[in-house]
């Protein structure tokens, strides 16, 4: 069994997500496709899946030219693939996402749950997956939804196996399994193709290693690689792996935060009565695998949250119960997590955007009225100041890279007179160039004697950002540890082992 | 300060995150402000003597006496059981537990008898009138509804139900008359209703374009065409084009024999059994068939529809256009029950109540059909109370199926969740 | 997939999605383009733009379309082109002749209904369709801007027939009773039926606001209520009926209360229209130039955004509500004291709130737009009257063409496709 890429092509518009993409991968061997984000991985993987269509190329299984209109065709070919974004229906039942586009059927149509049920456990025992067919897949876990995933994959037979950035998601040791997983499946027979941009993960597992950037392929490589070898050929110059910093020079505690506890409007409690302090001149990171209760910790410092209780002090001034505006104008500059939904107006300029949070008064703001000109003025300065790659300040912030669009936002926030820095995923999806400024700015903020919290699931950028580390599971605090912790305790720690007081 | 010592930390990690309860105050605030309206028209309003309730009609297997009750006892004994229903359920609120839904209903049914009692004071109410004329004015609202919830179910917002019951009471007209068949008019009606769908179909799944305006526009277009049709084509050729011969009622043996039950069910005209037979088949198919569950799933999550080789648009399409042969069918009702001619814009606005059906119905086909049957009790209610005198002003009593779903749609189903993909288009990549 | 949900911003609850401002004001970002894009402030640049890359020209398009399927329908009804088509064979002149005629007749009533009569005895006589459509479009462009303003916040106005009716009513009461001379009575009567409109429309912001009920749903029923509303107080001689009357009707306007004609007393042409325009003028103040109108256009684009930037985007709706109200409010202040002085009655509104939805979409939600939009619908009202009076033609096609053209001009792809023009650059 061999499946194999010849130049595929594809572009949007005027740009080309792939060039000339060659890859081939046989059964019983565990490819890895390692790029940065946006280097065109996931664009292969959906043309390979049918969801795009090549512009030019092809694609064949063993020998045969394959005609993939839709995913239907690469069903049907033998490929399966674990997106990314999970591909199930949450209100459904394990057994109803699985038996989705291959139901078996009785009378006049109707559905025989019996037969999906039976085939999810014969598939979960196989593999010591222990799932639930009559689960609500919205209640599980994201590890076991995963799971779902590889089973809906396997019950159609699929021969070559994606799995599109599969542990974004995974705590460590939820990541460990899914290594175990692919290797069962490489010793069946399978084809496995793993997309990554995780230079540890790929060394574990891969046969072979193609590294694409802007695109193209620009090399293999072997699992023996080191990882700054492996980093310099994905960005393609040599990468400073860590920020340039010098030591904290702390100040006063100024953020004050005590069992603060925060539910949804179902009652679900996300933050679990957590208690710690930054001081001034300190950058405090937040750890932890995603959906553990950062994203509702730092809305609750924004005052977004509506369900919240303890107290959360900065300067010695209660922010719990206040309105957003108010928590803005105490100083609070806030970089959230998904800049698209939450940070930036899509279609408004960029001149816009950098006022967005400061539509109430001076200085753009008078008796009602925007104040175009120092606007423009202002926003020219920032443009400059950010190096934001754009055409001019009426550029709509939608049409900017992920990187300038991030350089907006922390322009934005940086430029108020800031009492405590919030940076939710700073630099999530937002290319190596940006990366490195954008945590220069972070790092000068806190050189400024601001107090700074980054929350951040990439273990690297925690541990290269913070002078202390605070690790959330399930909403608690498992401990707050000192910067040069090893690894392997934070990822012990993102588990909610507490280290039996081997760290101090 | 616990800076850096975790084993410091203060409570032992869990696996399983606490629920705290987070609870609405509407339900409480709504039972009570209705409970006091009550009391309030009963304190103020000056009604006095016996109402009866008549539960039997003309040619019964079994007669049932009346249920007479005074009137004004009546409704305080009412107002009694409706505020100790909203004590409970300001009780439930303050122990941080919500309303279950028995309770409204309870207090709803007692409401309801308890007004009709003082409302209907001095005179006899037939009830089974009452609920059979009820179940008639709903057909159109069922249909509609039940074309709503498909198309929301699939994934497209269907606003042009209205459209879809103005189209198909033209079409069940025209070619009603001129087939000179009730039937070939129905099924002329469930055409244009699909028609309709399909033009919605083009717009809102092909060309993207938002799915409430196409509906907004729809609704409008279709009120204009079919005037514009009516005063140049029908009215002056009404022999021939506008007088559709009629569904009349229809009395099942047996069933229709049953006391209180038959008169209300089973003496209707052709077109309700066809809705019993509707709502019984769309409810199966939309959860107990491999059609259904790819609706539902494109409806919930168009992409993983997707990538399991389920063609989306298509499945967009074809339930949209069932959807709008459902609710054309219910159009059928205007030219072919209720009078036997078109006239222009003869639904008023009927369907934008099915569409408050729909989500007062959470998307479900049984529930929606409730909730169109309780508009259409609100409708009757009015029409009977008008003929036996009541002193609410009859402006109010049809102002209530509006305010009721505008609480409705404020209160009761303000939290409830709508398929996650309806009213965006799918695109692929 | 566990995201709490947030009711205050109420993006999508209900199974009614807001209104994309894709759809509504015709702002489309496509990622990535037009990279040599001069920098600095560029309007004729985007002027230039919106015409070569055929906005402007799909507009035109979806406009000339619409005409054609009106004027198929208008063909296939007319009894002479019907007749004449049933010996096209023998005969086909005659079906073009009748064709002709029917086209023709119709489409020149039109325009002598709306622009310019020259049959007229005298200039005047000439000239007055063309105040006519200024007429009728002074309320078209009022509600217009109303919806158009609610759209631009993300929210759906369906309820301008409610909100005419209350406060073309609550403006008749104060033109009844309230006595005084014009310079009081007037303003009065015109500010009191913009602040019941505002207040009617504000309860569809304040339930969005507070509960998340979808505002579509509610502005619809609200119009229910509206009407049966106004229907109770004309059929209460204490309230608004006419005294002695047993129809549901008002007693005529005091001429104190009655808007000036600006043109004499052979024009209707009266103050509406100058109040219209005003409303154009603050409208467009308020959406581009106005921190307020800043809020509105984040929250209607971006509602997540603008409540993480500390706007309140409750606050927001409910304001936008009042405001967009007032506006609807103003076009049945318009009717009651200008168009039809006889009186109030439950149909006042004249369909004008439901047209200005087709409005609004047409002039893509900015206030200028509106204005051409409002002046345009304006026009075939006007021509639709002379086109019945004149040719039998039922008015109602003109509702068929407004619907028509709102839908073309929606799906630009569609429209391209239709003229084999080529399609927009992708993104």
């Amino acid at each position: 069994m061999q499946l194999e890429l010849r130049d595929v092509t594809k572009r949007f518009g005027s740009l080309v997500a792939n060039d000339r993409i060659s890859l081939t991968v046989a059964g019983g061997e565990i490819h890895c496709l390692l790029g940065e984000n946006g280097a065109g991985k996931s664009t292969l993987m959906n043309v390979l899946y049918g969801l795009y269509r090549a512009d030019e190329g092809e694609i064949v299984l063993d020998g045969e030219p394959l005609q993939l209109d839709g995913p239907g065709d690469a069903i049907a070919a033998g490929i399966g693939m674990v997106h990314q974004h999970f591909m199930l229906v949450p209100v459904f039942t394990v057994a109803e996402n699985v038996m989705l586009g291959n139901e078996e059927t009785g009378v006049a149509g109707s559905l025989d749950i019996d037969a999906a049920r039976a085939r999810v456990r014969e598939i979960s025992d196989r593999f010591g997956f222990h799932v639930d067919p009559d689960a609500v897949v919205g209640d599980l876990p994201v590890g076991v939804q995963q799971r779902v995933e590889i089973i809906k994959v396997l019950s159609r037979e699929a021969k070559v196996l994606v799995f599109d950035e599969p542990t974004a998601v995974l705590t460590p040791q939820e990541t460990d399994e899914l290594m175990e997983i692919m290797r069962q499946l490489r010793a069946s027979g399978t084809a496995v193709v793993f997309i990554t941009h995780k230079l540890r993960e790929v060394r574990e597992v891969a046969d072979r290693i193609t590294v694409i950037r802007r695109g193209r392929v620009v090399g293999e490589a072997d699992p023996t690689a080191t990882n700054t070898e492996l980093a310099a050929l994905m960005v393609g110059r040599p990468v400073e792996l860590t920020v340039q910093k010098d030591a904290p020079t702390l100040g006063e505690e100024a953020l004050v935060v005590r069992d603060l506890t925060v539910a949804d409007s179902t009652g679900m409690v996300h933050v679990n009565g957590i208690s710690f302090e930054v001081r001034a001149g300190e950058v405090l990171a937040v750890a932890g695998v995603q959906g553990n209760g950062q994203t509702e910790l730092t809305e609750a410092l924004l005052g977004l949250q509506e369900h919240v209780k303890g107290s959360i002090r900065l300067d010695g001034r209660e922010l719990v119960g206040r309105k957003v505006r108010q928590v803005l104008d105490a100083g609070v500059g806030f970089v959230p997590e998904d800049r698209q939904v939450d940070g930036l107006v899509g279609t408004f300029s960029i001149a816009e955007n950098l006022m967005l949070d400061r539509s109430f008064g001076a200085p753009f703001v008078r008796a009602g009225s925007v104040q175009v000109g120092r606007l423009e003025e202002f926003a020219r300065e920032k443009l400059q100041e950010y190096d934001v790659r754009a055409p001019g300040i009426h550029t709509p912030a939608g049409n900017l890279s992920g990187g300038n669009q991030q350089k907006v936002v922390v322009a934005r926030e940086l430029s108020r007179d800031l009492r405590l820095l919030v940076a939710a995923q700073p630099t999530r999806g937002v290319d190596v160039g940006s990366i490195e400024f954008i945590h220069q700015q972070i790092i000068a903020t806190r050189d400024s004697g601001v107090p700074v919290l980054v929350v951040s699931t990439e273990l690297d950028e925690v541990v290269a950002l913070a002078d202390r580390i605070m690790v959330l599971y399930r909403g608690q605090v498992v401990g707050i540890v000192p910067a040069d912790t090893p690894r392997e305790v934070l990822g012990l720690m993102m588990t909610g082992e507490r280290p039996a007081g081997a760290v101090a | 300060m616990t800076t850096s010592a975790p084993t410091t930390g203060p409570a032992p990690v869990t696996d399983t995150p606490p629920v705290i309860a987070v609870v609405s105050k509407k339900a409480p605030v709504i039972l009570a402000v209705v409970t006091v309206a009550l009391a309030a028209a009963v304190a103020l309003g000056s009604q006095s003597g016996d109402t009866s309730f008549r539960l039997a009609t003309r040619n019964d297997f079994v007669e049932i006496p009346d249920i007479t009750v005074p009137a004004v006892g009546t409704a305080w004994v009412a107002v009694v059981l409706m505020a100790l229903c909203a004590a409970e359920s300001v009780r439930r609120y303050l122990a941080h537990r919500d309303t279950p839904l028995w309770l409204v209903a309870v207090f709803s049914v007692i409401g309801m008898i308890g007004f009709l009692g003082w409302a209907a004071a001095g005179a006899t109410l037939p009830v089974v009138g009452l609920l059979a004329g009820a179940l008639a004015l709903a057909v159109p609202l069922v249909f509609g509804a039940l074309g709503g919830v498909l198309g929301e179910r699939v994934g497209v917002v269907n606003i042009a139900i209205d459209g879809q019951l103005l189209a198909g009471a033209f079409a069940a007209a025209l070619v009603g008359s001129v087939a000179g068949s009730a039937w070939v008019g129905v099924l002329g009606a469930a055409a244009a209703g699909a028609l309709v769908a399909l033009i919605l179909g083009v717009f809102a799944i092909s060309y993207f374009v938002d799915q409430v305006i196409v509906g907004v526009v729809l609704n409008v277009l279709i009120v204009g065409l079919t005037s514009f049709m009516f005063s140049q084509v029908l009215a002056p050729n009404a022999a021939d084009l506008n007088s559709p011969p009629r569904l009349g009622p229809v009395t099942i043996p047996v069933l229709g024999d049953i006391p209180v039950i038959g008169p209300i069910l089973f003496r209707q005209s052709a077109l309700v059994y066809l809705l019993y037979v509707a709502v019984a088949v769309v409810t199966w198919a939309l959860y107990r068939t491999k059609w259904g569950l790819r609706v539902r799933a494109v409806g919930e999550h168009p992409k993983a529809a997707d990538t399991v080789g389920i063609d989306v648009v298509r499945t967009r399409y074809r339930t949209v256009l069932i959807a709008g042969a459902i609710a054309g069918a219910g159009g059928a009702f205007y030219t072919l029950v209720s009078v036997s001619q078109f006239n222009r814009e003869m639904t008023g606005g009927a369907g934008y109540i099915a569409l408050a059906a729909v989500i007062f119905g959470k998307w479900d086909p049984i529930r929606a059909t409730l909730a169109a049957l309780l508009f259409g009790f609100a409708s009757n209610l009015q029409g009977v109370l008008s003929v036996i005198g009541s002193p609410v002003p009859s402006e109010f009593m049809l102002m209530l199926p509006y305010v009721v779903t505008v609480f409705a749609v404020a209160g009761l189903v303000g939290q409830s969740r709508a398929p996650a993909a309806s009213g965006v288009p799918y695109r692929k990549g | 997939m566990t995201h709490p949900e947030e009711p205050s911003t109420g993006a999508h609850t209900q199974g009614i999605p807001a209104p994309s401002p894709e759809a509504t004001t015709g702002v489309t970002t496509t990622p990535g383009s037009d990279p040599e894009r001069p920098s600095g402030n560029g309007r004729w640049y985007d002027v230039a733009r919106a015409i070569t890359t055929g906005n402007a020209l799909v507009a035109v398009l979806s406009i000339f379309l619409a005409v054609v399927v009106g004027s198929i329908l208008i063909l296939v009804t007319d009894d002479a082109v019907r007749e004449s088509a049933g010996y096209l064979g023998s005969r086909p002149s005659d079906f073009f002749r009748s064709s002709w005629e029917a086209i023709s007749g119709a489409y020149s009533a039109l325009f002598r209904g709306s622009v310019y009569n020259s049959r007229g005895a005298d200039f005047a006589a000439q000239i007055r369709p063309l105040t006519e459509t200024l007429k009728f479009a002074a309320p078209l462009i009022a509600a217009g801007l109303g919806v158009g303003l609610a759209f631009r916040t993300g929210l759906f106005n369906i309820g301008g027939r409610g909100q005419m009716l209350l406060a073309g009513a609550a403006a008749g009461w104060i033109g009844i009773n309230a006595d005084g001379p014009a310079i009081i009575q007037l303003p009065l009567a015109i500010i009191v039926g913009m602040a019941v409109g505002a207040l009617w429309a504000g309860l569809a912001g304040l339930l969005k606001a507070r509960t998340g009920a979808h505002e579509v749903i509610v502005t619809i029923m609200l119009n229910y209520v509206a009407f049966y509303l106004v229907f109770y107080a004309l059929s209460r001689q204490s309230l608004l009926q006419a005294p002695g009357s047993i129809n549901p009707k008002s007693l005529p306007m005091d001429d104190s209360a009655t808007m000036p004609k600006l043109l004499g007393e052979r024009f209707n042409l009266h103050l509406g229209f100058v109040l219209a325009l005003v409303a154009v003028a603050v409208v467009w103040w308020l959406l581009s130039r106005s921190a307020l109108g800043f809020r509105f256009r984040a929250v209607g684009v971006n509602p997540h955004a603008a409540r993480t930037a500390g706007i309140d985007v409750g606050r927001t709706y409910v304001v936008a509500m009042l405001i967009a109200g007032a506006l609807v409010g103003l076009a049945g202040v318009n009717q009651t004291l200008g168009t039809t002085t006889a009186g109030v009655t439950t149909d006042l509104d004249a369909g004008i709130g439901f047209d200005a939805i087709t409005v609004a979409l047409l002039g893509r939600s900015h206030p200028l737009g509106i204005l051409g939009a409002g002046l345009l619908f304006g026009a075939f009202k006007a021509g639709g009257f002379s086109m019945q009076a004149s040719e039998g033609i039922p008015v109602d096609i003109v509702l068929v063409i407004q619907s028509l053209i709102v839908l073309f001009i929606a799906a630009p792809p569609l429209v391209r496709a239709m003229f084999r023009l080529p399609a927009k650059e992708a993104a």
